[in-house]
């Protein structure tokens, strides 16, 4: 028996959504082509078959994301997917904690971060490094944004140069995208 | 010159405006996502103005007064007078479905996280096609996004 997931985890749910996908066999020409890129890779989800319902903005925004969070130099991986986590904490998006968290821990070998930030929300304490990145995102994907100069300056006190601060600010901003599609047209399910 | 970069007036020769020559793709591609989301060659049930009205009405609710105003001058492109008033946070018409969408569209910036299926169901209830409630989930991400981006690039550009 499914149910809806509604707790944060690093067990990566299944998307369910809850508009009736496009049917890939009778999908139109524009919309095959707009799937040929997928979000992360993952190939043609129940998730691209939904977004295929615009297929213009679905052909562009793929590659933007992809470009976003898996470019190379500049910010570290690991902390870009801090950031999607701290948009996906605000914004409540479990499916897009799960996978970005899980995503965290597989690249910096540890759980500790991501168990402190879904045990504590918004209020998670983490090194001093990570816990800037953290804040800043936070506050950013707010709406009204509610991050101010100082949180801006603490991202340079410990360490980040400009490309570094300007990649959170991309891979904040395109989490703000991204959980407004994944839990607004779906929710995440446990099989 | 993208949008982002001409509302967010970066210092030219600074630190930050490198790395936003190192970015250039990804501000291409936002770009690119704007004509996308507010002037698609196929509009669906959501017309050129109904966008640009909303658009308008998700950047006043992000206090984006640069963004609002460029969002104004595709509302006064489209010259639609029937959804030209939704630019204005509080507003709705008196039309079911249109008047859905807007409430849709102010949950979806305001606070996403309160979205539940019963909402989608709404909009389903007054006419509002999938591909259409798609459309609108997309409008209001991207222009989210942007705001953040904006928001985020005001910031680097007055620290220190």
């Amino acid at each position: 028996m499914s149910e809806v997931v509604h707790t944060f985890t690093t067990t990566v749910p299944r998307w369910q959504p809850y508009v009736v996908p496009v049917d890939f066999a009778t999908a139109t020409d524009e919309q095959h082509a707009a799937m040929q890129t997928t979000p992360s890779n993952k190939g043609i989800s129940p998730y691209v078959l939904t977004l295929a319902h615009d297929p213009e903005t679905l052909a562009v925004r793929s590659p933007l994301f992809n470009l976003i969070m898996y470019g190379k130099d500049g910010l570290a991986a690991s902390e870009r997917e801090l950031g999607a986590v701290a948009a996906s904490v605000v914004n409540r998006c479990v499916y897009c904690a799960a996978v970005h968290a899980s995503r965290f821990n597989n690249l910096t070998k540890r759980t500790d971060v991501i168990e402190a930030v879904f045990a504590d929300g918004l209020e998670a304490t983490l090194d001093e490094h990570l816990q800037e990145i953290f804040n800043f995102s936070a506050r950013l994907s707010t709406t009204p944004p509610e991050a101010v100069v100082a949180d801006a300056q603490a991202l340079a006190d410990v360490g980040l140069d400009e490309l570094e601060a300007l990649d959170l600010v991309l891979s904040s901003a395109i989490f703000g995208w991204a959980n407004r599609l994944m839990h607004t047209l779906g929710e995440p399910m446990k099989d | 010159m993208t949008l982002i970069e001409t509302l967010a007036s970066v210092r030219p020769g600074s630190a930050l405006a490198e790395a936003m020559g190192k970015r250039a793709e990804i501000l291409r591609l936002s770009e690119a996502a704007h004509d996308a989301v507010l002037l698609p060659h196929d509009p669906g049930g959501l017309s050129h103005g109904l966008r640009a009205a909303l658009a308008a009405r998700m950047a006043r609710h992000n206090r984006s007064p640069a963004l609002a105003s460029h969002y104004d001058t595709l509302v006064a492109r489209a010259d639609e007078p029937a959804t030209a008033l939704l630019a204005e946070p509080d507003t709705n018409v008196s039309d079911p479905r249109t008047a859905e969408i807007v409430r849709h569209a102010d949950r979806l910036t305001v606070a996403p996280r309160d979205a539940t299926r019963a909402h989608v169901e709404a909009l389903r209830q007054v006419g509002v096609t999938d591909a259409d409630i798609v459309r609108l989930a997309e409008l209001a991400a991207f222009v989210n996004y942007q705001v953040r981006v904006l928001a985020g690039l005001k910031l680097l550009g007055e620290m220190r």
